[in-house]
């Protein structure tokens, strides 16, 4: 990119050669979040579960890089201006830690202590048929929410 | 890059007045910021969410409402959703080879690529309508949830007041990017931005169609996929 400012300002980032990289590139990311959505189709909760839907999340955030980096040309602005628009972004690692770790722990504080949200919350309900005969319903009668 | 960057903000000086300290025109500048205010709702909607689905026992599961495809029935999961999500992430290209053809003044290019932009959008907003006709023929709407948790207990409506509220306001994102696209492509057929002399203002519908596609990214990954 040996670009001066003068010219940023007329033709910023690559040509058409760059719009198809990204294309493939996004394609495959979400080609590999199917694949892993598909693979875990049915089971029940677990360490591994929860990796692969870590792992897709990762992939989420890579695309959401690619759109915003290239498509949206934030990549080719100046980095001041870069700046005054991801800085504040930033915010949302505190909105996001913050609000989950309060859900979860209102969850657990109302296991322990509200016995009745917790026998509600653990009875079975008769399986509605919506439109479908069986597909892969999991049989995961004993596993009782965490 | 990076050292281009930062080699060119101590060389120049940005901010001693006769240029623009940002090298980008006022209404791009506006519209990032927009951009930026209206991430902010759409993450204030994600987290509400996250929140509300962390603070649960049990949820749906999404393999299990969202599994059925028009013409083929049900008993595929996450196929109507990824046609879905290419539609989408074609028609963001499009517009980025919209704007591409802007640069170089290229009418004929912006009028092609500005029309398949228009054919993707309303085409993800066809499979939005009949997602969600669907679902509600199955009696899921707000305040109505038909569908049990993954371990079968009864669910509350969260599920679909959530579903239904987030991906209706990301649709309706759509609605509007669509309209914008319409009426960029109207101004191109009437030589507006010819007579201008530049093709700017099909950037800015640009940045706006990318962020509908990145919002979608979130919202496919956080109800479809985890």
């Amino acid at each position: 990119m040996e670009h001066n400012a003068a010219q940023m300002a007329e033709n910023h980032g690559g040509g058409t050669k760059e719009v198809i990289r990204v294309t493939i590139i996004l394609s495959v990311i979400t080609l590999i979040e199917l694949a892993l959505g598909y693979a875990i189709i049915g089971m029940p909760p677990s360490t591994l579960v929860t990796a692969v839907k870590g792992s897709i999340l990762i992939l989420m955030m890579a695309k959401a890089f690619y759109i915003v980096a290239y498509f949206m040309h934030l990549k080719h602005e100046l980095k001041n201006m870069i700046m005054t628009i991801v800085v504040p972004l930033a915010l949302f690692i505190w909105f996001i830690t913050a609000f989950l770790w309060d859900g979860n722990s209102y969850k657990n504080l109302r296991n322990t202590y509200d016995r009745h949200h917790a026998e509600q919350n653990s009875i079975k309900v008769e399986k509605k048929e919506h439109s479908s005969g069986e597909k892969h319903a999991q049989p995961s009668s004993d596993h009782k929410g965490h | 890059m990076a050292t281009t960057a930062t080699a060119m903000s101590t060389d120049t000086k940005w901010w001693n007045g006769g240029k623009s300290p940002f090298n980008v025109e006022y209404g791009k500048l506006m519209m990032w910021y927009f951009l930026m205010s209206d991430a902010f709702t759409f993450g204030a909607f994600l987290i509400a969410y996250g929140t509300v689905r962390f603070s649960t026992n049990g949820w749906p599961d999404p393999n299990e409402v969202f599994q059925s495809f028009p013409g083929l029935g049900s008993g595929y999961p996450l196929l109507f959703v990824s046609l879905m999500t290419f539609i989408l992430i074609i028609s963001s290209v499009t517009m980025v080879l919209a704007v591409q053809a802007g640069h170089h003044m290229d009418k004929k290019g912006v009028v092609k690529y500005l029309i398949w932009t228009i054919i993707g959008g309303a085409a993800f907003l066809g499979c939005q309508a009949w997602e969600w006709a669907h679902l509600h023929h199955e009696g899921a709407w707000w305040g109505s949830n038909p569908f049990p948790n993954m371990d079968g207990s009864k669910a509350t409506t969260n599920f679909t007041n959530f579903f239904f509220t987030i991906t209706g306001f990301h649709g309706f994102h759509v609605f509007s990017g669509v309209i914008i696209n319409i009426i960029m492509l109207i101004m191109t057929l009437n030589n507006v931005f010819e007579k201008r002399g530049h093709y700017l203002m099909i950037e800015k519908a640009g940045l706006y169609w990318h962020f509908v596609d990145l919002v979608w990214v979130f919202v496919f990954t956080m109800f479809y996929l985890v």
